[in-house]
Order: C-alpha cells, then sequence, then structure tokens
C-alpha cells in the first residue's frame, strides 16, 4: 500500500568504511537513546578508559552510555545538542587512546556464543545497544518479550530505502559475517526458527554477497525486496516479509515479529562477543556537491564539525541545510558543533537550492497523499482537522498511526506541509489522551 | 363523503386534543426556571466568546455571576470595570474593582530578523516549532515567531513586528484576555497590571540557563546576575532558576533595575523619556556646574 520513489542518491556506496581519528575534546551527551537520561557516574577529575561506563540507566526506557574515548573528565554540565536544545553531558578531555582490558581489539571472528537469552539481554542492556534505525529503542527492552506473547519471526531491516544513505550497504560488504553472527545471537536471545534479511532489491552486490555469507549459518534468509520507500519502516517491511499486518495501536510482537536494524545487529555482535560497548557509529558523510563521498566509523561525541573538517575541510559556499539522517524523515542540524549520538547514520549536505521548500499553494483536492500513505491514511484530511482543533476527529481517524514517513509531502503538488501538520495533531492527540487519563 | 371528512376531523382533533394535554403536562413537569438575569448580564457583556475568564463563552460566565451572586473571584478582563459595575448593579452586590492588565511578550531577541541564526521554512506554527527545535533565534526559550499568539487574538491586538518577527501588543486594544498567553507553547506572554499611568517595567526574557550558556543564546538575555536583585528598593525583584522577575503588585516603576541591567533585559514601557543612571552621590551635580563656570558664556552671565 502506498509508497514513494524519491530520487535514490545513493553516491557514497563505492566508498569503504574509514575509520575518523579521535578528537582533543569529547562530549557525551547522557541523552543518546529513546527515553530518560543516563545518570552520569563520573566526576570531574576522574579518569577514564575507552568503553567504561560514564552514564547509568536507572529508569526503566533508558540505556547506558560509555565513553568513546580515554581521558580526564572536564566536567559533568549540559551541552547544546544537535537542535539547539541543551542536554545532560559529560565532557572529557582526551589522553591517548586506552581500552578497558576486557575489550577485544583483535581482528579475529568470533562465532560461537554460548550464552543463555536472559544473559544475552542483560549484556545487550550492559553495553548500552540501542536501535541504530533511528529511533534509538533500548535492545534490551526490545529483546524482553513480554509475558504471554511469542516471537515467531527476526526481520532484519537492510532495506535502506532513505535516499542518500549508505552505510547499511558497506556494513553488509565488509562486515557480512559479523551480521550474520549478530543475528544468530539475537535469534538466540528470540528463540526464533528463522531470521530474514529484508534487502531492497536496488542493492544486488549486497543481497548477493549476504546470500552467499547466511549460507554458512543456520536458520538466516536473505529477503530480495521491492523497491519503494518507505520499504525499510517496521509495518511496511513485516508486511512485505511475513505478509502480516500489525492492526492499528499494536506492537510488532503482536503479530509474533521482532524488526532490528542491520547496524544494530552489528553492534550486538560486537558487544556480545568482543565485550565492545556502543561507542561508535558508522556513518555516511555525503552530498551532490561535495567533493567526495565517505563512509566512517565515528566515535561517538565526535561533533558534526569536526566529521566535516576531517571528511571534506570545509562545506561548500551553496549549502544549504545539513541533514543527520537521510531526506525523507531526517532533521536538519542547526548547530555544528553539536556532538554525534547514538543512531546518527548520516552528515548529508544538502545544497541551497534544493534545501528550500517550494511555496505551498491550496490544496486541489488530487488525492496523491492518501495513495502515497502507506498507512492507508488520508493526510489532506488530518490537515483540515488540525488546522481547525479538530482534535478528536484526529484521534478518530486513527492520526497516531501515521509513521511520519513523509510521503504525503513528498507526493503533495501543492507543496502543503502535511507532514507537519499531522506531527502537530498527533502531539495535540497525545496531549488530550495525557489529560483525560 | 360529508361522513368521512367529519370523522377525519373528529379523530384529528380529539387526538390534536390528547396530545395537547400530554404536551401540557411534561412540560410542567420537566419545566427548566432560568433566571431572567442570565440573560441581562449576559446582554452587557462584550459578547467576544473569548474564554479570558475561564468559562467556555460569555453566556457560561453570565450564568457563574448569577449562581454566585457576586463578582468575587469573576471578571471579566476585555470588558473590564465598566462591565464589572453594570454586572454588580444588575446583581445589586459590591463591584470587585480590578487592577486593568496588558499582556506583556517577554522576549526580546538579539538574533532575530537579518541576524537570526537559523531559517525555518516548515509548518508556520509555534506549537510545531517548538517540538522540532530551539527556533530562529536560537534561544531554547525565546519567541519562535511564527504567530500562534496573533492568531488566538479576538481583539486584533497582537502583531508580529516586520523585523524583529516577534509580537508587539497593541496596550489599547487588548483587553488582557489572555488568549495569547495560551496559545504561546513558550509561555513568553504574560498579564500584568498596565501600571500607573500605563507605565510598566518587566524582565523581557524567559531564559532559565546559567549565565554563561544565556548569554550564548542571545545578547539580551537575563543572566540571572541579580543586580535589579539589589538595586530594587520595594524588594520586588526575585531571582529563580537564573530568571529574574519583577513583582507587579510592589513595583514602583523606578527604573532603577533598567539601568542597573549589565544585558538591557529589562524593559520599560509609557515612559516619556528613556532610563539614564541618576547622580548617584550629592556631590556629583556640583560637578557639572563646575565645568559649567569654566565656559566663557557662563562667566559672563555671572558678571
Amino acid at each position: 500500500m502506498g509508497g514513494v520513489h524519491p530520487e535514490e542518491n545513493k553516491i557514497s556506496n563505492d566508498a569503504a568504511i574509514e575509520v575518523m581519528p579521535v578528537g582533543k575534546q569529547m562530549v557525551v551527551l547522557m541523552n543518546q537513546h529513546l527515553g530518560a537520561p543516563a545518570t552520569p557516574v563520573v566526576q570531574k577529575g576522574d579518569k577514564v578508559k575507552v568503553g567504561q561506563l560514564i552514564g547509568e540507566a536507572q529508569a526503566f526506557m533508558c540505556a547506558n552510555v560509555h565513553s568513546p574515548v580515554s581521558g580526564t573528565v572536564l566536567k559533568v554540565d549540559s551541552c547544546k545538542d544537535a537542535f539547539g536544545l541543551s542536554k545532560p553531558a559529560v565532557y572529557i578531555n582526551v589522553e591517548g587512546d586506552e581500552w578497558l582490558e576486557t575489550i577485544d581489539r583483535t581482528p579475529d571472528i568470533k562465532r560461537e556464543c554460548t550464552l543463555e537469552p536472559k544473559e544475552i539481554v542483560a549484556k545487550l542492556k550492559e553495553m548500552g545497544i540501542v536501535g541504530l534505525g533511528g529511533a534509538t529503542f533500548p535492545a534490551h527492552i526490545k529483546y524482553s518479550i513480554p509475558e504471554g506473547k511469542k516471537a515467531e519471526y527476526l526481520i532484519i531491516n537492510a532495506a535502506e530505502c532513505e535516499p542518500y544513505l549508505t552505510s547499511d550497504y558497506r556494513v553488509m560488504m565488509e562486515h557480512a559475517e559479523e551480521v550474520c553472527i549478530g543475528i544468530s545471537i539475537l535469534r538466540r536471545a528470540l528463540g526464533v526458527p528463522n531470521a530474514y534479511i529484508g534487502i531492497e532489491s536496488n542493492k544486488p552486490a549486497a543481497i548477493a554477497h549476504m546470500q552467499e555469507v547466511a549460507r554458512q549459518f543456520e536458520g538466516i534468509v536473505v529477503e530480495p525486496l521491492k523497491v519503494k520507500y518507505p520499504q525499510g519502516a517496521e509495518k511496511q517491511l513485516i508486511n512485505a516479509v511475513t505478509g502480516r499486518r500489525v492492526p492499528s495501536g499494536k506492537l510488532p510482537i503482536d503479530v509474533g515479529c521482532v524488526v532490528s536494524n542491520l547496524g544494530t545487529t552489528f553492534a550486538v555482535y560486537e558487544a556480545i562477543q568482543k565485550n565492545k560497548p556502543l561507542i561508535e557509529n558508522i556513518l555516511t558523510v555525503t552530498g551532490k556537491e561535495l567533493p567526495s563521498q565517505h563512509n566512517y566509523i565515528v566515535r561517538i561525541g565526535t561533533t558534526y564539525n569536526e566529521i566535516i573538517a576531517h571528511s571534506i575541510g570545509q562545506l561548500p559556499e551553496t549549502t544549504g541545510k545539513v541533514i543527520s539522517g537521510g531526506t525523507m524523515m531526517g532533521k536538519a542540524v542547526v548547530n555544528l558543533d553539536a556532538p554525534t549520538v547514538k543512531g546518527n547514520a548520516s552528515v548529508l549536505v544538502i545544497g541551497e537550492k534544493e534545501a528550500r521548500r517550494a511555496p505551498e499553494t491550496a490544496c486541489i483536492r488530487c488525492g496523491k497523499c492518501a495513495s502515497a500513505c502507506p498507512m492507508g491514511l488520508e493526510p489532506y484530511l488530518f490537515s483540515l482537522l488540525v488546522k481547525n482543533g479538530r482534535t478528536e476527529e484526529a484521534k478518530e481517524h486513527n492520526i497516531l498511526d501515521c509513521i511520519e514517513c513523509g510521503c504525503c509531502f513528498f507526493s503533495c503538488p501543492a507543496n502543503k506541509p502535511l507532514t507537519d501538520e499531522i506531527r502537530l495533531g498527533k502531539n495535540r492527540v497525545r496531549a488530550m489522551m495525557a489529560a483525560k487519563k | 363523503m360529508t361522513q368521512q371528512i367529519l370523522i377525519a376531523v373528529v379523530v384529528l382533533g380529539a387526538l390534536g386534543i390528547l396530545f395537547a394535554v400530554v404536551l401540557y403536562f411534561v412540560a410542567q413537569k420537566f419545566k427548566v426556571v432560568e433566571d431572567p438575569l442570565i440573560d441581562e448580564v449576559a446582554e452587557v457583556l462584550p459578547g467576544a466568546n473569548c474564554g479570558g475568564c475561564g468559562k467556555a463563552g460569555c453566556r457560561a460566565f453570565a450564568e457563574a455571576c448569577v449562581q454566585q451572586g457576586n463578582l468575587e473571584g469573576l471578571r471579566c478582563a476585555p470588558g473590564g470595570d465598566a462591565v464589572a459595575a453594570k454586572i454588580a448593579e444588575l446583581l445589586g452586590c459590591a463591584m470587585v474593582q480590578g487592577e486593568p492588565q496588558v499582556a506583556v511578550v517577554r522576549c526580546n531577541p538579539a538574533n532575530c530578523g537579518e541576524k537570526r541564526r537559523s531559517n525555518y521554512d516548515g509548518l508556520r506554527s509555534c506549537a510545531f516549532q517548538n517540538t522540532v527545535y530551539t527556533g530562529e533565534s536560537g534561544c531554547p526559550f525565546g519567541c519562535l515567531g511564527c504567530g500562534d499568539c496573533v492568531e488566538a487574538c479576538q481583539f486584533d491586538a497582537i502583531h508580529l513586528d516586520p523585523v524583529t518577527g516577534v509580537p508587539t501588543v497593541d496596550a489599547d486594544r487588548c483587553t488582557a484576555c489572555g488568549a495569547c498567553a495560551k496559545a504561546c507553547p513558550r509561555r513568553i506572554i504574560e498579564l500584568r497590571n498596565k501600571g500607573k499611568k500605563d507605565r510598566r517595567v518587566y524582565v523581557s526574557c524567559m531564559n532559565r540557563e546559567k549565565g554563561a550558556i544565556a548569554m550564548k543564546s542571545c545578547a539580551n538575555a537575563c543572566i540571572g546576575c541579580g543586580k535589579c536583585e539589589k538595586v530594587c528598593p520595594m524588594s520586588a525583584i526575585t531571582i529563580t532558576d537564573n530568571l529574574s522577575y519583577i513583582d507587579y503588585t510592589k513595583c514602583i516603576a523606578c527604573r532603577k533595575c533598567v539601568v542597573e541591567c549589565p544585558t538591557k533585559a529589562i524593559h520599560d514601557v509609557g515612559f516619556p523619556t528613556p532610563a539614564v543612571k541618576p547622580a548617584p552621590k550629592p556631590e556629583a551635580p556640583a560637578a557639572p556646574a563646575a565645568e559649567k563656570v569654566e565656559i566663557p558664556v557662563a562667566e559672563t552671565a555671572k558678571a
């Protein structure tokens, strides 16, 4: 149902993953995941090593934060994130590159995993693993299946349907074996017979390579998918792979599915087999107007400016926007001095002309937004309901089912900011529901 | 034929009488007695249904007035004292005099208009922009400039300044109904007493960050330094969360804080001349006088 075909622009496909050097000072935000911020457990003057716990998850919906560098803690203060909002953070002055002894830094690939499912989940929590598909949902919560429910399918999202992004593609090409081990570990944690890797069929090389590697593993099936945005959205992917539909207001586990991003499986492998916490991102630096395209392994806490300076020197003069994420769902970064956080998949530079939105005109009732909506909703209707403050009706028309993929805005010939309006409407509906409780 | 007509007339007539009797008794049984006073009170209200009184509309306010029998805690801000007097007369109770109020926008961004730090071209809605990022000025507490307050105002009393993009209140039109204050997602609009001779002093900032960070956000931000608190003769100023607040019930509009504020975050409205530092010591006035003597003209005058 629905979907659109934006220009793919996977121009950084062939750039092998490079390692970004560590800067002089790192700022690690305590709020790198969905939920409450982690509580700092270090103080000014403390010496830390790479991989040492610096922020502890004390709330339920929270994830541990580890030091991406070794050095001395300068201060525990607040720092402005990429959108200019103050977040609690730990500032670390980098001294050398001393890793915790427990972390296995050898290049050997370790296949065997004998941990029990509960131990795997506990270790994911300890290592601060979060979903790297964009929502940064704490992994230990996702893989703790609630009582009375049973997972039947594990689906790995390698669709990478967002334009420009290539980090998952590079991971598949360079670390296929590790990814497959990570998938086997997750299969073990969930107790499911089969795992399916969904890859869009516009990546034939990745499909062939993954199929070849997956043959050595039990119960991993590579599933080529139709090219369509948003093929990698959780509910769309479940439908494409299993044919099941997640009912409105339900979670994937209600239809026996667990969906994980491909990047997360690589992080799971490193966490479980190599004892390495989530301290690095695999990140694409791309843009049509950039002199070169890159894929990097970047320590979390490196600022956008440092990444730009190292990869392309400086931003081209025609830069209109720097986006973290793809062009469809990514967010524009307003503060380039902000540190990167877990789940950042790209630094995407968009030219001035392309970045600007076209002026909004009146709705011509063509219905393109409704046919583009992958959730079968009616964006034009929400636009009117939100504008007129009819929140109750918007809720009745399932506004909360919207996955904010941006297909409606993308397809609208009148350039109406439909996704923005729906997001505003969703906020209002949530506030209304909270007030009723 | 005649018989048929007769039957119809008799049957329908009988039914009509029967229903009339039933309806009469039902009407007696479920009679709603409404105080005619409610209509009278509703008549004197402005009828804008702005909701500033906290009731659903003017009629609901009238009902509340009549039910309560006095004006204790009930006030129609747009109507002001004139309407309050009329309602008091109708109800036969004492009039509750209220201090006239006005909406005040507590933001004066340094990075606005041409100097803005980013360019927002999403949905023109402050409520939405607030969920996305800090806004064009770069201050997480400041005005977002999409005009949710302008849309909320029923009295055409608040408009966006074309240069700064921040709303300005037309004090003559503002009825202090508070609709704009409720519409603002960052709560930067406050209702304050109009003050004597329409003169008022307020902190034009809502930034609660620590001084150094607030300064980075905006050069005009209140940094919570406490100078105003010290200089205030009426102890009307308090500082909470690095932000100064002037209690308008205590303020005498002496403007000492306006002069003292290092970031010019405290604004004065309605004064004929700008606030200047008054000569602090008694000897000071003598000094300019002595200077004057040195001027030849003064000498001739003396002679």
